[in-house]
């Protein structure tokens, strides 16, 4: 069966407003810039990176909330950046969003129940009120609030933080979609039930087979969740292959640094820390030849020069970075 | 600075007061980075604004001493507290973004701190201060006469650091202080607070959920629940001996690279309003080694040995 989600030499340019009079140069933001990928079926791909780094607007991209500046995304093998009006409407239904805060994306005057419907009455997909009461019910059960009936009618600030979230993600499900794109799922949560979000989300994926790209810069939890992880920097992929490769055998020294700074909780565990210095530079004025070289350790003249592209660099497992082919 | 059984009651409108705080007691040492971990709702909040005596109007202290330098601060007058802030105890807030004020240059603002808590007065000196303090945080001197707006997430928490150090305290109490970063920027600004605590000799009140952080920057580690003290040891002890369930339960819930195929555990349920407590053990409902007397006893904070404290039934059963 073909892959969910083929994204193939996905470009987006923001524009950004001239200068002054005389500076007639058009310059833009390179929020992605030339990054391909699949998600297969039932696959969890966590997308990695700073903030700057494109991966919110790659969520966005998925979603057809903006439109690529080229390159294609097929979604279930239909390019969504040639469709338009009602035909976009009918993929957006297939791909699910869930965002970072569950303390705001919640209308505060809604009650559970008429949040997690507003989906099904936005794209018109209930022919009754009984019809649309059972699939609340079963978003909501699926969501693991269990039974639903305490839970429909009570208002947003009645639950906890964990239980909002769940109500988030009955929102997502109440359209059975086959791809959920989750924005930091977790982010905002407590550690102590961060877990049962991620959970669930493993249990979405085993039940309804729904594929998740998450969105995150948390390495920490990446490994419990994801099948793979693509890693990016200033809107290119960088390094992109199984979780746990990635994570133990890291090739790219982006993906190492950003590695060896993730906190261990224990303090018998000392590593080297690659703490680079300075930020990630402008995505408007991007550095010659390979993006990462002002902030890479193990640079060299040659890096300044040419930009590197993704090469294989074990099973499935790619990197892009120019000391690699050297061996 | 030495805590002794601080409480801090809320008084709520028709409601009984909510004890937000019960009895914690610490100790902090000079050049000790203490951490304070807990979740959301646990009274860390509380107990930094009990120390630094910035309750909100309803917060009310109803137990305990702050002894630091020779006098409790629970007993100072509010001109002898408010000196006693900035020059002696400063604080770093999470929210880098928005402490700063927008139409001010950073340079005048951290003037401003020194200026206004009389640390120094003649006009030259003060720019030859907020340059050293530049220096010290990382920030070039071009950047002095930038506006908070030019300055990236880090290099506001840096200008924060600045205006923490302005009047060189003692304490410092850094509340959630790299949350909302990046784990680049984190690592940076972690890296800047251990510097300045090994150059500067300063003892630093870390408050933070994040357990990793306590485990790479913390000598001892507090960890709160519900408003009282579930555990209270070194870090090393915290790691590899915990004692209270709820402890074991956070570092089980906690991710860990090292260790990248374990499942992830949840600890079932959510932390307790502080207006609707459990009558035992706050942590009773949501524990796996729950008994009866859990449900109506509150258990005491005991010493498992010298240096570690955890308040569960268990503990002194043993």
């Amino acid at each position: 069966m073909s892959s969910i989600v083929e994204v193939t030499h996905l470009r987006k340019l923001f524009p950004v407003k001239k200068g002054g009079l005389f500076d007639r140069q058009e310059k833009f933001v390179h929020a992605i810039d030339d990054v391909s990928f699949t998600v297969e079926r039932g696959e969890v791909l966590a997308v990695v990176g700073e903030s700057g780094c494109g991966k919110s607007t790659l969520a966005l991209t998925l979603m057809g909330l903006e439109r690529p500046t080229s390159g294609v995304i097929q979604i279930n093998g239909q390019n969504i950046a040639t469709l338009k009006g009602k035909e976009i409407q009918v993929v957006r239904r297939h791909v699910q969003m869930i965002f970072q805060d569950p303390y705001e994306s919640l209308n505060p005057i809604m009650t559970i129940a008429d949040i997690v419907a507003e989906p099904l009455k936005v794209h018109g997909l209930v022919k009754n009120k009984q019809e649309r009461q059972e699939r609340v019910i079963r978003a909501l059960e699926d969501a693991g609030l269990k039974p639903a009936l305490n839970f429909m009618h009570r208002l947003p600030q009645e639950l906890s933080g964990g239980q909002r979230q769940r109500v988030v993600i009955a929102g997502a499900l109440v359209l059975e979609p086959e791809l959920l794109i989750a924005d930091e799922p977790v982010s905002m949560l407590d550690v102590s039930i961060r877990a049962e979000i991620l959970n669930l989300l493993l249990e979405l994926r085993q039940m309804r087979g729904i594929s998740i790209v998450m969105i995150t810069h948390d390495l920490g939890t990446v490994g419990y969740v994801a099948d793979r992880i693509a890693v990016m920097y200033l809107g290119r992929l960088v390094e992109i292959g199984p979780a746990l490769q990635v994570l133990q055998q890291p090739h790219h020294p982006y993906t190492r640094a950003l590695l060896s700074v993730v906190p261990v909780p224990n303090p018998r565990q000392r590593r080297e820390r690659v703490i680079l210095q300075g930020e990630t530079p402008n995505p408007i004025n991007l550095p010659p030849g390979c993006r990462f070289h002002p902030r890479c350790p193990v640079a060299q003249p040659r890096c300044q020069e040419t930009d590197p592209m993704l090469q294989p660099v074990a099973a499935a497992h790619e990197a892009a970075c120019l000391l690699l082919s050297s061996g | 600075m030495s805590v002794t059984d601080l409480s801090t009651d809320f008084l709520l409108e028709s409601a009984p007061p909510a004890h937000a705080l019960v009895n914690v007691s610490f100790t902090l040492r000079e050049g000790e980075v203490l951490g304070l971990v807990g979740e959301s709702g646990c009274g860390k909040t509380t107990l930094m604004l009990s120390l630094m005596r910035l309750l909100p109007a309803n917060g009310r202290i109803t137990s305990g001493t702050v002894n630091f330098m020779g006098q409790d601060l629970l007993d100072l007058g509010e001109n002898a507290m408010a000196d006693m802030r900035w020059k002696h105890i400063a604080m770093i807030f999470q929210g880098a973004m928005n402490a700063l004020n927008p139409v001010q240059r950073v340079g005048d603002q951290i003037a401003e701190a020194i200026v206004q808590h009389n640390y120094i007065q003649e006009k030259g000196v003060v720019d030859g201060r907020v340059a050293e303090l530049l220096d010290l945080v990382g920030i070039g001197p071009e950047r002095r006469r930038q506006y908070p707006h030019q300055y990236s997430g880090g290099m506001r928490q840096r200008a924060m650091i600045a205006m923490a150090l302005a009047c060189n305290p003692q304490i410092i109490i850094a509340d959630e202080p790299t949350t909302a970063l990046d784990v680049m920027v984190q690592a940076q600004i972690l890296e800047l607070l251990d510097t300045l605590r090994q150059r500067l000799g300063l003892s630093i009140l870390f408050v933070t959920h994040d357990l990793g952080v306590v485990a790479e920057m913390c000598d001892t580690v507090l960890v709160m629940y519900g408003g009282v003290t579930v555990e209270y040891a070194s870090v090393d002890t915290i790691y590899n001996d915990p004692q209270h369930p709820y402890t074991r339960e956070l570092l089980r819930a906690f991710p860990d690279l090292s260790r990248p195929t374990e499942k992830l555990a949840s600890i079932p349920g959510h932390p307790p309003r502080l207006n609707a407590l459990p009558p035992g053990c706050r942590f009773a409902p949501r524990c796996p080694a729950v008994f009866d007397r859990c449900h109506t006893e509150q258990p005491a904070l005991h010493q498992v040995k010298l240096g570690h404290w955890a308040s569960c039934h268990l503990v002194e059963r043993m």
